[in-house]
């Protein structure tokens, strides 16, 4: 495979240390430090992109991607209320729906590698798909009666360190242009590969921490962790070709859309829906989808995505 | 030395809901908490703690017995139902009463 990227390498690493029981760990504090800074750089770099687009033409593309995050977890909560129970489904279906920025960090890597360019505006479709899907998957679980506290939620969601940080990030880099932050490129730039590698180390041994609950949760789920997001990504790629996105940018939303958040959802439906097992959607998002999408999505979805614009 | 008995309170649950606990604690009369960072294994499987809030707390008030049966009550209520959560009371001996 030439076209394997040597971060997909250390991912590889960390998950076949974590199943033999290495003791290898990162300190929880530099997996915060590593996401702390993925997370501006994505947003840094779309915020310069952000300033050179003129906002009107932002704002078709910006609901059709809110409307795709409102409808993919219903496609995904129908599927899944084949063979589990309502609070279960609608909390994984929030999970489907919702994104993964560190796949997204992944992909955009990937792209990169291939030499493609891509819209750097897409960092603003990162945070405009990481809501709808949890508030449609709280309002399945739990209808729209009256408890559920929208305020606190929407505290916890919208104050998450993920749209914190990259809503600032996009500010700042909108604000400051590329001139301006051309003095912290070699953190945000140069470095981004290296954190990115070791990132992903980290998201090997905690992947394959998970091991032991794939066996509980199931082929059903199994099965839904790895088909779903191949269906989503054709959703994602077709949405992106229709709005005329490049080849690179295709490819992003097709990730985007086949990723599952294993951040911001798990932290909402814990809250929200706390009746959903938890173990039951990090078991796929992050035992199962994360991977899957790491290891052999990302090549199907550029390939998708070329197929399209041929 | 003289010393006073007060109730310690010990709680050990999920660190994601720290906001929601400290709200329920001090509403039941918890003057002070203190918190620690742990992880473990209990019915509910393992936390780890290796990323993000995936480990658990454990939050520990020295009060008064009413304010221990209070929070113990509000607590059980709130919380036992879908969290993974452990409480358990002990007497301690304290030097100043009046803080606790």
């Amino acid at each position: 495979m030439a076209s394997l990227d040597p971060v997909i390498l250390f991912f590889a690493l960390g998950l076949l240390a974590g199943l033999a029981r290495s003791d290898l760990r990162l300190p929880a504090a530099i997996y915060d430090f590593l996401t702390v800074v993925l997370l501006l750089a994505i947003g840094l770099k779309g915020g310069v992109e952000l300033a050179r687009q003129p906002a009107a033409a932002l704002l078709l593309p910006s609901l059709a991607v809110i409307a795709m995050g409102l409808v993919l977890p219903l496609l995904a909560y129908a599927w899944l209320r084949l063979g589990l129970a309502r609070v279960d489904a609608a909390a994984i279906a929030g999970h489907y729906g919702s994104v993964s920025v560190g796949t997204f960090a992944v992909a955009v890597a990937f792209v990169q590698a291939q030499g493609l360019a891509f819209e750097g505006y897409l960092a603003l479709f990162v945070v405009l798909l990481e809501v709808p899907a949890i508030v449609v998957g709280i309002v399945l679980a739990r209808g729209l009666a009256a408890g559920t506290r929208w305020g606190e939620l929407a505290g916890e969601v919208l104050l998450g360190k993920s749209i914190v940080l990259l809503l600032g990030g996009l500010a700042i880099g909108w604000i400051a242009g590329e001139d301006g932050l051309a003095p912290m490129s070699g953190l945000f730039v140069d470095l981004f590969k290296g954190f990115l590698a070791l990132f992903l180390l980290e998201m090997g041994l905690i992947t394959a921490a998970r091991a032991g609950d794939l066996r509980r949760s199931g082929l059903f789920l199994m099965a839904f962790a790895v088909l779903f997001p191949l269906g989503s990504a054709v959703v994602g790629a077709t949405l992106g070709w229709l709005l005329g996105l490049s080849v690179g940018g295709t490819m992003l939303l097709a990730t985007l859309a086949a990723s599952a958040s294993y951040i911001a959802a798990p932290a909402a439906f814990r809250l929200a829906v706390p009746q959903a097992n938890p173990a039951l959607s990090l078991a796929a998002s992050l035992g199962i989808t994360f991977p899957f999408n790491v290891l052999v999505g990302l090549p199907l979805y550029l390939g998708l995505a070329r197929w399209l614009h041929a | 030395m003289a010393t006073a008995v007060r109730k310690l309170v010990t709680i050990v649950t999920e660190a994601r809901i720290e906001r929601q606990l400290l709200a329920a604690v001090e509403a039941a009369g918890a003057r002070g908490w203190t918190i620690t960072d742990v992880r473990g294994k209990g019915s509910r499987g393992v936390r780890r703690a290796e990323f993000d809030l995936s480990g658990n707390l454990r939050l520990e008030v020295v009060c008064e017995t009413a304010v221990a049966e209070a929070i113990a009550a509000s607590v059980r209520e709130r919380f036992y139902a879908d969290y993974a959560m452990i409480l358990y009371l002990q007497d301690v001996e304290v030097l100043r009463p009046e803080k606790f």
